[in-house]
């Protein structure tokens, strides 16, 4: 019989290559264009991790990778360096809160959940704003990337369906 | 063995210890890599090596990983001028009719300006150098709003040189490598550039907000700016040059007045670095430095008795 389920889960496979996806994504996103008149988005990609890294199990290697996540996002878009890092823990840390309520909701709830964390990294970014530059952010810009961002909970799911039973020591 | 009777079925409240104790060490980097930033300043030194580096790496990589979106959205483009085109070449008439009264206008003004110079004897600030460069990627969110370009120091790009499209102005230099960079623009929320309406001649601070249209503020008196006027910098403080078109004043629906940028009239695929530093430049400065000091009275000898 094969052994291979009870193998415990690399952590390059849920938690670097992720890491990864979503830093190629922002990337892309960066690109100058515009379609018809009109710029593509600009989506927080790294809460999606943030949310599913909590959601599949605690970690102490997905707060530092989300870290790093931030980090490179903040030098890549030129914010505060910490901005994102900072931002991104606190949606990170709130999920891991709330772990046990999150155990078996539907994925409406889970969306709503989703949202929330996202509008927690929002509100601290625009605090960050605040306090570093003194002035505070459009609110409709804001709220234009907390939608957009939103709207990729479906790969976060994703995420939490392919990892969250893929290590048995964790049932 | 059952699985739960192993080691690990006990690991569950550690590990939910050890990654809270982890989220808060990180949070704490964060934070103290947060108040250690000084990313809007214009001095040179403030641009740490990180972000010189990060600049350099991703100025090449994101050129290449976006060449297939450039072109699909240089197809789409394609495929909106084709559908547009019966719009676009009305507005254009109209615009070059509305040229062609300008260009009247602006020989004869020349003509009286260059009079007028020559018979005031009157010394200009001589034409500012530009180099081009190509915007390769771009941050738009609320909380910045910055794009990397492929011209640096090699091309005698500095700290502080004020960026255009061929609309108006973009920004201004932030961070500068060998050969991409970084221009903070006028809607980043670090973003104060002094400026002024062109009918009254009033000043004001132009205050990014990361929305599409940045604030006028400390505007003086209750006239100082109606809807339309046009926006132009002010070379207040020394770090921009002089009369660059800006936009037009719209008024919000909060009440305050903000600016539609000229910039965002069409796609900033290229942009123009104005080699521009400040007045300093204009002057001698080593003729400043070592004055030739004018000749004094003639000593008078004193009389012999």
């Amino acid at each position: 019989m094969s052994l291979s389920p009870a193998r415990p889960l690399s952590p390059w496979r849920w938690i670097g290559l992720p890491a990864l996806v979503v830093l190629g994504v922002t990337v892309l996103f960066m690109t100058p264009i515009r379609v018809f008149g009109l710029q593509p988005p600009e989506p927080i990609f790294a809460m999606v991790p943030a949310f599913a890294w909590a959601v599949i199990r605690p970690s102490i290697l997905a707060p530092l990778a989300l870290l790093i996540l931030g980090l490179t996002m903040d030098l890549l878009w030129g914010n505060p360096t910490g901005l994102w890092p900072l931002s991104l823990l606190l949606a990170y840390g709130l999920t891991l809160s709330i772990r046990n309520i999150l155990a078996g909701q539907g994925p409406g709830v889970m969306w709503t959940w989703f949202a929330i964390a996202c509008l927690l990294a929002e509100v601290s970014g625009v605090l960050i704003t605040k306090v570093m530059t003194g002035t505070l952010p459009s609110f409709l810009a804001v709220f234009w990337q907390l939608a957009v961002t939103s709207l990729l909970y479906p790969f976060t799911d994703w995420l939490i369906d392919r990892f969250r039973d893929a290590d048995v020591r964790f049932g | 063995m059952a699985l739960r009777d192993n080691p690990f079925g006990e690991v569950r409240l550690p590990l939910l210890l050890m990654a809270a104790t982890s989220v808060v060490v990180a949070a704490l980097v964060a934070l103290i890599l947060l108040f250690a930033d000084r990313r809007e300043t214009v001095q040179t030194q403030a641009y740490g090596v990180t972000r010189q580096v990060t600049d350099k790496v991703s100025a090449p990589v994101g050129a290449v990983l976006s060449l297939p979106i450039r072109w699909a959205g240089d197809g789409a483009n394609f495929v909106g001028g084709y559908f547009f085109a019966v719009s676009e070449n009305r507005r254009l008439k109209a615009e070059l009719r509305d040229a062609a009264r300008w260009r009247e206008s602006a020989v004869a003004l020349a003509d009286t300006n260059r009079r007028y110079k020559a018979l005031l004897g009157l010394s200009f600030e001589p034409p500012v150098p530009m180099v081009t460069g190509q915007a390769i990627s771009d941050a738009r969110g609320p909380f910045a709003n910055s794009r990397l370009v492929n011209a640096g120091q090699a091309k005698g790009v500095r700290i502080g040189n004020p960026v255009m499209s061929e609309n108006g102005l973009v920004g201004r230099i932030v961070g500068v490598t060998e050969s991409a960079s970084r221009v903070l623009l006028l809607t980043d929320a670090a973003s104060r550039t002094p400026v002024m309406i062109e009918r009254t001649n009033a000043r004001a601070i132009l205050l990014g907000d990361g929305g599409d249209n940045p604030k006028l503020a400390y505007l003086r008196g209750s006239e100082a700016v109606a809807q339309n006027d046009r926006i132009l910098t002010s070379g207040d403080g020394g770090l921009l040059p002089r009369g660059l078109p800006v936009g037009r004043a719209v008024k919000s629906l909060d009440g305050t007045w903000r600016v539609v940028l000229s910039s965002d009239a069409g796609p900033i695929d290229y942009v123009r670095v104005l080699l521009f530093q400040d007045f300093g430049q204009l002057v001698n400065t080593d003729k400043l430095d070592h004055p030739s000091l004018p000749p004094g009275p003639p000593t008078v000898s004193a009389p012999s008795p």
